[in-house]
């Protein structure tokens, strides 16, 4: 891992009149019930992590779980409570206004739930925005805009009130939007959710690709489990604004930390998460011509080696062979493995 | 007893009843009471009692407390008198230099802020109205009579009515379409050729003076609201009492802060159309998704950009319709500061009315109706117009309205030119058509009230008699009959019973400021007058508009007329009923009936509309008739909305109660009426209007907070 492009310490976000107060007395135990009946609502509840450069973390949890508050936090749209946030080293909470506002302007962009867009200006315009606060002479911003169209494939519609366009193309303007200013570090809060399946589908493949491109510092929140699998490098779950478990999609289903991210992965189709190596023999034994990358998701290659009878080798990256596996444990993990599993 | 459980409600209302009744046998009436017509008037009578406060002599009459509460407060007209003129006569003297006898002269600093806020008024409203009608004021503004006199050509020449109806057609086109364009073109025509032009661009001048200042302090307190709490705890009690404020109580600290005229009416125009523009400028702010305010903080916005680029323009619509507000206000306030001395078509109006020549009061009040409509129906356009992108555009499209009037201008200079060579002798018609050189109707129409009255004088005075002897005489006695402290019982019980003791709080101290004044008397009959009203308009409002409701046409029809009356200042709904039933309480009573009907139609039709159509197909479906549907579905949902609808019935004929003083009734109207010509009447005219401001505001929480509650049970927002 390289340096850690956003770092959090024991943050902590808590509404209420009394918060800072309340929150001093506690001592670092937070406990949601007692401070429900102060009146005081914890909307992100002592977290700590870090995302390194080019690494895209996903933050899951249910509805209020707290996962837009610590992205607020990060943004510092709203003030942590107590904690400490780094960004790229620099101390979040200590900057002041200037400061803040250079940040935003270079470093973060910001897609939203329900996309935000001005409504009195145009598609180009909207994503030029950013730029124009920052002071860039229109045609400059506007061409540079025009880029953005052509990268979320909106051209065509530059001219557009947000009001004439559909679910799907708003959200792409927000994306284009958040992406206008080059930033490092991109917020995502549940991006795609209002979009029907297949858009979302459509516009989950394209981020990827994006990303491929761009390789930015991501933070993403979605519901969606799927979603969360086909995008992440690591998960965190959140559950009453505390952080249950933040790991590999991998680790997450195999060894949940609590009851509550077992019950959360419990119906997650293991395929799609575990790569062959999780599942493969140790030993190596008799096998097929076939061989398997042991980084391949399950999905991926499970039918090639459902055509085999035999065993099937498993190799690393230097075409080595660390094990094997048999037909039968890929049935196993598909079909039998979830419930006698957990 | 288990009845008592079951309806609470019912059995602790008629408990209140009970004692409010039981209070009302067992206080009689002193012998010596009689309706007060000199209660702290300036008359000495040898029944009154005086006490002194901060060495004033305050005279009353005194009673029983439990008949009525002594008037402890009848020292705060005269306290604010005297603080007035302290303040502008004697307050902080300082050193002025003075232009004209180019010497220091020392003044009171009030004094001073006060004449060089008039003097730069004037010359605003001045400039404006010479550019519309010409006229030499603004230059001597610049230079001095002097200069006039050496150069006689240096005045303003005035535009021909000619462009400025052009302008305001091509605007009105711009703004909405043919059909507004049309309107206005008429409109414009209408207003010149019945010679009405000078006192219209009066009243314009005046509005295009005091709309973009209310504007921008409206904008600005509603953004400083907005951005502080404190800011809008502040505002938030005067916003209050200025909503249910009669519009022309504030007329009088005018005349002592600024004088008579022009400029006095529109800085007392802006007290009254400031606070609309901050509530709708508040309300588009708040409503404004906080996932775009944040939008706009990541995008880097510092403050000021996020306010102008982000907040203002998302909050645009509710901003126009604040400006649309303003505008209304401020045509409304044109016309009632004729009373201030202030110009144009108002003081025509007024002017027709003191001579009862009803047949030209029609006249000005159509032309104020009129105009009334074209300035609501364009401000309106203006902010439900959509911006549309023009960057793609040539120069020609984007600059069409621009050209078009470029052409009638020079148009109708040329015409008003040529018409200098026709009409040789007297007017230039294609200039300016001058006032009562235009066409007249006057006399068909006072003809007509003629007529009216010969033909049907016997069944008018038949029908006023009946009125005035049967119906609004007892129901006046009634009102006076009440003990003061059964009135208070009554009214703090109601609010008890509605709101809890907050609300009890509240309106216990609303009606004990009216009580404690000298005019509780008035104050009743002010609001028996209003009840009177209320009653007849709401049963009128409610079946036309549970009639209209219908048919969807007849609704939105129905929506219309209402918006149409609306529009008209309440003072022009004096001439009709003054050309039919002459100068009595009837008169003034159906003014307010006529007036306040309009709200009650429009909420009963509002309400059964935003019934949700789900709901509708349910009950369709459940096998309910249409009857039932009515009764058991729409009614239960829709009541809330209606009751605002009654508080807007009760401010409307509250607000007409007091102008009917102008046709003369005994009310706190008349009062007010006087203060006006009374050289010390600041203190009384803003005392009586905070009276009849908090009437309103009684009824006003009592209805708010029932309407809050009954929303939350029946789970609408
Ligand atoms: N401004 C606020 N004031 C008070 N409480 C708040 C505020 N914003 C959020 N909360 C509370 O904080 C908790 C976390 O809210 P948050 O919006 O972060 O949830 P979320 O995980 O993003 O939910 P969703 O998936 O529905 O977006 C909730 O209980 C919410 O009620
Ligand atoms: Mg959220």
């Amino acid at each position: 891992m390289s340096e850690a492009v956003i770092k959090c310490e024991n943050v902590y976000k808590i509404f209420g009149t009394n918060a800072q107060k309340m929150l001093q007395e506690a001592n670092g135990n937070v406990d949601a019930k007692t401070f429900q009946e102060n009146g005081c609502i914890v909307g992100v509840n002592d977290a700590s992590f870090e995302v390194s450069k080019g690494e895209m973390l996903v933050v899951m949890g249910l509805s209020g779980s707290g996962k837009s508050t610590l992205l607020r936090c990060i943004s510092r749209l709203t003030d942590a409570t107590g904690g400490k946030i780094f960004i790229e080293g620099q101390d979040l909470l200590k900057l002041n206004n200037k400061e803040l506002i250079n940040l935003r302007r270079n470093k973060m962009g910001m897609v939203f739930q329900s996309f935000a867009l001005l409504p009195h200006k145009t598609v180009v315009e909207n994503i030029a925005f950013p730029l124009q606060i920052k002071g860039i002479k229109t045609e400059d911003s506007i061409s540079k805009a025009m880029d953005m169209v052509k990268l979320v494939g909106l051209d065509g519609r530059e001219n557009y009130f947000p009001r004439e366009l559909s679910g799907g193309q708003q959200q792409r303007v927000g994306i284009a939007r958040s992406l206008a200013v080059e930033p490092d570090i991109w917020f995502l809060d549940e991006p795609f959710s209002a979009l029907d399946p297949l858009i979302r589908k459509e516009m989950q493949d394209e981020f990827l690709r994006l990303q491929e491109k761009l390789q930015k510092t991501i933070m993403f929140i979605t519901h969606d489990f799927d979603e969360a699998l086909k995008l992440a490098d690591r998960i965190a779950i959140m559950k009453d604004g505390i952080i249950e478990q933040l790991d590999t999609p991998a680790n997450i289903v195999l060894n949940p930390a609590t009851e509550y991210v077992k019950k959360f992965t419990e119906e997650v189709p293991r395929e799609k998460v575990l790569t062959i190596e999780d599942v493969m023999d140790k030993t190596n034994s008799e096998s097929s011509d076939l061989k398997v990358l042991k980084d391949e998701i399950i999905e991926n290659v499970a039918e090639k080696i459902l055509t085999q009878e035999k065993s099937v080798s498993v190799i690393d990256q230097d075409n080595k062979i660390v094990g094997s596996i048999n037909p039968s444990k890929i049935i196993q993990t598909v079909f039998g493995g979830r419930k006698s599993n957990s | 007893m288990d009845i008592i459980k079951k309806y609470p409600k019912v059995f602790q209302w008629l408990f209140l009843l009970a004692v409010f009744f039981a209070l009302c046998f067992a206080i009689d009436v002193p012998e010596t009471y009689k309706f007060i017509r000199g209660q702290a008037e300036f008359v000495k009578d040898p029944n009154q009692s005086t006490f002194v406060f901060l060495g004033k002599e305050v005279r009353y009459y005194a009673f029983d407390v439990f008949w009525r509460l002594p008037p402890l407060l009848g020292w705060l007209p005269i306290w604010i008198n005297d603080s007035l003129f302290f303040l502008m006569n004697e307050w902080m003297p300082m050193e002025f230099w003075n232009e004209d006898t180019q010497e220091f002269k020392t003044r009171p600093l009030l004094l001073q802020i006060s004449r060089n806020l008039t003097a730069f008024m004037t010359f605003l409203i001045e400039l404006i109205r010479e550019i519309l009608l010409g006229g030499l004021e603004t230059i001597v503004a610049f230079t001095s009579w002097d200069f006039i006199d050496a150069y006689p050509w240096a005045e303003l020449p005035g535009l021909p009515w000619t462009i400025v109806a052009a302008g305001f057609a091509i605007l009105s086109y711009k703004l909405s379409g043919k059909g507004l364009a049309i309107f206005a073109g008429l409109t414009m025509v209408y207003i010149s050729i019945f010679g009405q032009w000078k006192p219209s661009m009066q009243t314009l001048s005046f509005i295009l003076v005091a709309a973009p200042l209310s504007f921008a302090f409206g904008l600005g307190l509603g953004i400083a609201a907005f951005k502080s709490k404190r800011v809008e705890k502040a505002l938030y009690p005067i916003l209050l009492v200025m909503q249910t404020m009669p519009q022309y109580a504030v007329l009088v600290p005018a005349l002592v802060l600024f004088g008579v005229g022009d400029h006095a009416a529109v800085i007392i125009t802006m007290v009254v159309a400031v606070p609309p523009m901050i509530l709708l400028t508040l309300l588009g702010l708040r409503a404004i998704p906080p996932e775009v305010i944040e939008a706009g903080r990541m995008s880097g916005c510092t403050n000021w950009q996020l306010m102008f680029k982000v907040l203002i323009p998302t909050a645009r619509r509710d901003i126009l319709i604040g400006v649309n507000q303003v505008i209304m206000v401020c045509f409304s306030m044109a016309v009632i500061s004729a009373f201030i001395g202030a110009k144009g078509l108002g003081f025509n109006l007024l002017l027709a009315l003191n001579q009862l020549n009803i047949g030209l009061a029609l006249e000005a009040g159509l032309c104020i109706s009129l105009i009334a409509i074209l300035l609501d129906k364009m401000s309106l356009a203006w902010a439900n117009k959509q911006i549309d992108y023009f960057g793609n555009l040539t120069f020609y499209q984007r600059n069409k309205n621009l050209i078009f009037f470029g052409g009638a201008f020079i148009i109708g200079i040329l015409l008003a030119y040529a018409g200098s060579f026709y009409f040789k002798e007297g007017f230039n018609y294609l200039f300016e058509v001058p006032h009562n050189k235009g066409i007249s109707t006057a006399d068909f129409w006072n003809k007509g009230v003629d007529w009216i009255f010969e033909t049907f004088f016997v069944y008018i005075k038949a029908f006023n008699t009946w009125l005035i002897q049967d119906v609004l005489q007892p129901m006046r006695a009634l009102y006076l009959r009440m003990p003061a402290v059964a009135t208070l019982v009554l009214v703090v019980g109601a609010g008890y019973l509605i709101g809890g003791i907050r609300s009890a709080l509240v309106v216990c101290a609303l009606t004990l400021f009216i009580a404690l004044s000298p005019w509780w008397d008035r104050a009743l009959v002010t609001t028996y007058m209003a009840t009177f009203g209320v009653i007849i308009s709401c049963i009128i409002g409610f079946t036309v508009g549970t009639l209209c409701f219908q048919n969807k046409n007849s609704a939105k029809f129905m929506l219309g007329v209402c918006d149409i009356f609306q529009t008209f200042p309440s003072f022009v709904y004096l001439i009709p009923v003054m050309m039919l039933f002459g100068i009595t309480d009837t008169s003034v009573l159906i003014a307010v009936i006529v007036y306040a009907t309009i709200p009650a139609t429009r909420y009963t039709i509002e309400g059964l509309r935003s019934v949700p159509a789900g709901l509708h197909d349910a009950a369709t479906m459940s096998g309910v008739n249409k009857f039932q549907r009515l009764t058991k579905i729409e009614f239960p949902l829709a009541f809330p909305h209606m009751m605002l609808g009654l508080n807007q019935t009760i401010v409307f004929a509250l607000f007409m109660v007091i102008i009917g003083a102008f046709i003369g009734t005994e009310d706190l109207g008349q009062y007010i009426l006087k203060a006006l010509s009374d050289k010390n009447g600041a203190g009384i005219g803003l005392t009586l209007g905070i009276c009849v401001a908090f009437i309103g505001l009684i009824f006003d929480n009592l209805i708010r907070t029932y309407v809050g509650k009954r929303k939350k049970h029946l789970g609408i927002d």
